[in-house]
């Protein structure tokens, strides 16, 4: 499987205070741990099992994600864009991994 | 003595028969959850308190042709202020293999208790997704979801 590649879509540009709808998609199997290879041995179960969102540092969201959510997962949600600063998102493999993605939003 | 021997035999094949029958009913072809394991999950997180139906607008396709991804979204009414938000919604499906689905922790700095994700649902099935406010008080809503094709691979 390749690199999950986390994508994220939202304005880069906000006025003080203004909310804006943050659009995530990440490729990933979200192995279920339900599916059986052909030896009808059971495929474990891999899964991004958390997202966090963060602003400037601090923590601003969370979600933990179950074998229900479907492959490539797909998140959108709502920020709210106090001052200019750095978003940064987590997705947190089963296994450990963890893949990032950032957006820096601009006032004006 | 005979009769004594080939009796018995025969009582003891239809106790195995029907022990066999009655293994292949309960046996379940693909584990399922149940309403009752939902509320058992309710029960861990939220046990002896009460909820109050509404405040969730929960938004779901009645009907979803591809049980691998069903959208959910959802929103809960609330101010989202310092005193006022939403601590955290919980969703769970009571047809599924599993019983949760997803949880989402919210906090004062997010303008809306609210997410869209893309669920799989093995068979049709009720959705229910429970909200915690940050003052304790507890929240849910409930709605069906009839699936022409299953999501679990089966």
């Amino acid at each position: 499987m390749a690199n999950p590649t986390p994508r994220v879509r939202m304005a880069t540009q906000a006025k003080p205070g203004q909310v804006i709808e943050v659009k995530t998609l990440i490729s990933h199997e979200m192995e279920s741990g339900q599916r059986k290879d052909a030896d009808g041995k059971v495929i474990p179960r891999k899964i991004i099992k958390a997202f966090v969102a963060k602003f400037n540092g601090k923590e601003i969201f969370r979600s933990d994600w179950h074998p229900a959510v479907s492959a490539n997962p797909y998140l959108s949600f709502f920020v709210r864009v106090p001052e200019a600063g750095t978003f940064e998102f987590s997705w947190l493999d089963d296994d450990g991994s963890v893949y990032k993605a950032e957006q820096a939003v601009t006032i004006g | 003595m005979q009769r004594n021997a080939s009796a018995l035999s025969r009582r003891s094949m239809m106790v195995g028969a029907s022990a066999a029958a009655l293994a292949a009913v309960l046996a379940p072809r693909l584990a399922v959850a149940s309403p009752v394991q939902v509320e058992a999950e309710i029960n861990k997180l939220y046990a002896g308190k009460s909820i109050a139906e509404g405040k969730i607008k929960l938004d779901l396709p009645s009907i979803a042709e591809n049980g691998l991804v069903v959208p959910l979204n959802f929103e809960v009414e609330s101010p989202m202020t310092e005193k006022d938000y939403v601590k955290a919604v919980h969703v769970f499906a009571d047809g599924n293999p599993n019983p949760g689905v997803a949880s989402f922790y919210f906090t004062p700095m997010m303008p809306k208790a609210a997410a869209q994700i893309r669920m799989r649902l093995a068979q049709t099935q009720n959705i229910i997704a429970v909200a915690e406010l940050a003052d304790g008080s507890l929240y849910t809503a409930r709605k069906e979801v009839k699936v022409t094709i299953g999501g679990c691979g089966g």
